[in-house]
């Protein structure tokens, strides 16, 4: 039953990996480029979490109303004014820029709220359960975790196959001087894509804070973990990137179950095996040439 | 050989000469400085090798320090091997290791190229923090007597660290600049520039950044080698640390100038003056040196040495190339 | 006069690479002009510069007066210039009616709708869910033409059509031109067939190793004038 549970656990966690990953696949699916500094902007999302529930007292779900906006706005100024500069064909500045943001952000938190350990408590959320039916009950906020996931990526798809803005992003990623035959400004929609995925990073921000501990150095190792989700899953799905979520989260809960100590090390072995056996992942997505 | 060559080759020979008599003119404080920068250097020019002239940007290199520093502790206390023999011997450990790790890295490429690098790291760190016989995540240190048996008496035993740490720099700078006015350097640039057209011109590219990423890692492993004999002391956190061993490194070649040999020589120079004065700010040096970084990179992408290049066309190490 | 379009002693360069040496080109309202030349002449980089893929800056080349030397690919598509590019370049991740969808982006109101377009190039209404680059070539020709169309261009461009499709499709495609133009449409066509090209158009450019070699009405020009210009041949006394 134990084994179960960590399997179970494990699955919601990868939910919430998942969100982690999302927001990098759609930076490097349509710019192909990397933020380095992705997590570090997740963990930036949290404290943030944290000021407006100090500030306000409310439930930290909350915070996702000021949040979401405020990146989706720092997303679309910052992808204009420095990082639309970036692209090209060398990916030696970009990957550097990112790197020295990285370590700028989390030396600014560290500045501003010290290296303690912090977590935002979503009141009765914390220790309410759920029941799944046949004796398996699971804490409220993993649910909760896993379900925005799953919504998330849901929405983005939608967007993505449905919407203009969608279909002029999927053509930006596979053609970005053609796009602008079309009287699109790529850098405009450079931006937008930069919007989302910074939203996607504020919703996985805000969850961060509620469900584990979080402080100034815990950053890169949420970048790895979503770069992991990523290479698992495969490029160019997002729904193989939450699978990939799930299988990483699944490795890190039965490698805790082996021993504590194990847990991320398990993660990243499972990684490093699908690296090697299958590097394009479970579930790539093929293009039409 | 032209005037230029030949002061070249005099300021060269000049350098090397008060760098080779420190023990005899510098205090104690100033040699353990000199060693620093002499492994920040090599550190740095390895790291340069790799991304700015092979086009292969590792955010990992972290782990084959601490690979070194654990290889050449194992080897001293374990294996019986004397500290001198142990330091090569760490690095050519190192570079094996690197062999099947190169592999599993280069099934990546580019930016994700570089995290994957960085997990590797992170995995050897995890794994070492698992070994008892090794300290587990405490660490272990170097026993005294194995320490004493290098050298006898303190200052001698300094001298000698100062001397290989001076070698390894020299050999690490000079070889580099060997190889890059070599065929071997002259199919790198040529990798770095396109590497789809380095292919259709018959350059062995994948050959090429196999050996070149071995051959960087164990030279990074003796270098980790020296460093924690130094410190006599290793525990995976230090060893595979990714703030000292990347981010510094990374810092001083992007701000010195990548893609030259001149570029982390002053990128060095400016890293430990700056530390001098600015390491009592805690969080704010990292902010500093970030931001001139970011800067850097936006405005002038080949670094302090590429604004030197602006204003006036010097080279110290013929073969540079140019972003 | 005005024309509808005018280049003059338009220059372009690659980096240091000059492509084109002083051209004088221009166009009138509802003409059609062929531009046929070797490969390397510089026909698709001719067509580039006009869409702005090529940065031309402070040089003489206008849109019914409208300065297009510094403006950006997205603005001149506004102004009314589309191309069917070198190669269709059709979008692999949309469907061929988002393909066509995405060509109306420039939001210009004109004759030519989602609806037009498929009754002009019937094979679109049938396929309009598979995705682009699963047609045949002569589809994807149509959807690339179709696709330029949706934006209701003032001028029309058209490069390399033929490439890679059989004469019999080529010259099924050439046949919906006329309807084209009948919309008022201006067309520019850089052709390799040179039979089609003089067939469809009304003037006809020369290009040869960037410069231009001939220019002149296609039904007065003869094969030979032709030949010498395409092959950098003196005229030979006849």
């Amino acid at each position: 039953m134990e084994w179960v549970n960590a399997i179970v656990q494990g699955i919601l966690l990868g939910g919430l990996y998942a969100l982690f990953a999302a927001g990098l696949s759609l930076m490097f699916g349509i710019m192909r480029f990397v933020n380095l500094a992705h997590g570090d902007f997740i963990v930036a999302a949290a404290f943030g979490t944290l000021l407006f529930v100090d500030a306000t007292g409310v439930n930290p779900l909350w915070a996702l109303l000021p949040i979401v906006p405020i990146m989706m706005v720092a997303g679309y100024v910052g992808q204009r004014l420095v990082l639309n500069r970036l692209s090209g064909k060398d990916i030696l500045p970009s990957i550097l820029v990112t790197f020295g943001l990285s370590i700028i952000l989390q030396n600014l938190m560290l500045e501003q709220f010290s290296a303690d350990s912090q977590r935002v408590s979503a009141g009765t959320l914390d220790t309410s359960a759920i029941s799944l039916g046949a004796g398996l009950t699971v804490g409220t906020v993993p649910f909760l975790l896993f379900v925005s996931a799953i919504v998330v990526i849901a929405v983005l798809n939608w967007i993505f196959a449905k919407t203009a803005i969608g279909r002029q992003l999927r053509a930006t990623s596979d053609d970005p001087e053609t796009v602008g035959l079309m009287g699109l400004d790529k850098r405009h929609l450079f931006g937008i894509a930069m919007a989302l995925a910074s939203a996607v990073v504020a919703v996985a921000g805000v969850l961060l804070a509620i469900k584990t501990n979080f402080d100034p150095a815990a950053g890169p190792i949420r970048l790895l973990f979503a770069f992991e989700a990523v290479i698992i899953g495969g490029l160019g799905s997002l729904w193989g990137t939450l699978l990939g979520g799930v299988i990483l989260g699944v490795a890190q809960g039965l490698g805790a179950q082996i021993d504590p100590g194990m847990q991320i090390l398990a993660g990243h072995i499972v990684f490093l095996v699908i690296l090697v056996l299958r590097p394009q992942g479970l579930f790539p997505k093929k293009r039409g040439s | 050989m032209s005037i230029q060559n030949w002061a070249r080759f005099g300021l060269l020979i000049l350098v090397v000469a008060i760098l080779v008599s420190g023990p005899y003119w510098a205090s104690r404080g100033t040699m353990r400085l000199l060693i620093e920068v002499f492994y920040f250097l090599a550190l740095a020019q390895l790291w340069n090798l790799l991304a700015g002239y092979s086009g292969l940007i590792s955010v990992g290199q972290q782990a084959f320090v601490g690979l070194g520093g654990y290889a050449m502790f194992s080897l001293a206390m374990f294996a019986g091997v004397p500290i001198l023999f142990a330091l090569p011997l760490a690095g050519v450990l190192t570079a094996l290791i690197a062999w099947p790790t190169a592999f599993v890295a280069f099934r990546l490429s580019g930016p994700y190229f570089a995290i994957g690098t960085w997990v590797i790291a992170e995995v050897y760190r995890l794994v070492f923090a698992q070994i008892p016989a090794l300290g587990g995540g405490s660490g272990i240190s170097l026993p005294a007597g194995l320490v004493k048996a290098m050298a006898s008496g303190r200052s001698a035993r300094e001298s000698l660290t100062y001397w290989i740490a001076l070698a390894i720099m020299l050999v690490v700078v000079l070889g580099i600049w060997i190889l890059m006015r070599s065929r071997v350097g002259l199919s790198l640039s040529a990798l770095r520039d396109n590497e789809e057209a380095a292919v259709s011109v018959g350059v062995r590219t994948r050959s090429l950044k196999f050996v070149i990423y071995i051959a960087t890692a164990g030279m990074t492993g003796l270098i980790g080698a020296l460093i924690f004999v130094q410190k006599l002391r290793i525990t995976p956190e230090a060893a595979f640390s990714v703030t000292d061993w990347s981010v510094l490194v990374i810092f001083i070649v992007v701000i010195g100038g990548i893609g030259t040999l001149e570029g982390p020589i002053l990128g060095c120079i400016l890293f430990f003056v700056l530390r001098e004065y600015l390491a009592d700010l805690g969080a704010w040096y990292m902010i500093i040196l970030g931001t001139i970084s970011v800067v850097i990179m936006l405005v002038e992408p080949r670094g302090l040495w590429g604004l030197i290049l602006r204003w006036r066309n010097i080279t110290l190490f013929p073969a540079t190339r140019r972003i | 006069m005005t024309h509808l379009l005018e280049a003059r002693s338009l220059d372009a360069f690659y980096g240091d690479f000059q492509a084109l040496f002083d051209v004088d080109f221009h166009l009138d309202q509802g003409e059609s002009a062929a531009l046929i030349g070797a490969n390397g002449a510089g026909k698709t980089t001719f067509l580039k510069v006009l869409t702005g893929l090529l940065p031309v800056p402070g040089q003489a080349l206008s849109l019914e007066g409208v300065d297009l030397s510094n403006l950006g690919t997205h603005q001149i598509a506004a102004l009314g210039i589309s191309m069917s590019p070198e190669g269709r370049r059709l979008f692999p991740s949309l469907s061929v009616r988002e393909n066509l969808q995405i060509g109306a982006s420039v939001k210009r109101s004109g004759p030519w709708t989602l609806d037009r377009v498929q009754e002009l190039f019937p094979i679109l209404a049938e396929k309009a869910g598979t995705p682009s680059t699963l047609l045949s070539g002569g589809q994807q020709q149509m959807v690339a033409i179709g696709r330029a169309l949706m934006a209701n261009p003032k001028l029309l461009l058209l490069d390399e059509v033929s490439l890679g499709l059989a004469p019999v499709i080529v010259r099924d495609i050439y046949e919906t031109l006329p309807r084209i133009r009948e919309q008022g449409t201006s067309v520019i066509l850089v052709e390799q067939d040179i039979g089609q090209a003089v067939a469809v158009s009304d003037r006809l450019y020369c290009l040869q190793e960037g410069r231009i070699s001939l220019e002149g009405k296609s039904s007065e020009l003869g094969r030979d004038a032709i030949s010498a210009a395409y092959f950098g041949r003196a005229k030979e006394a006849s």
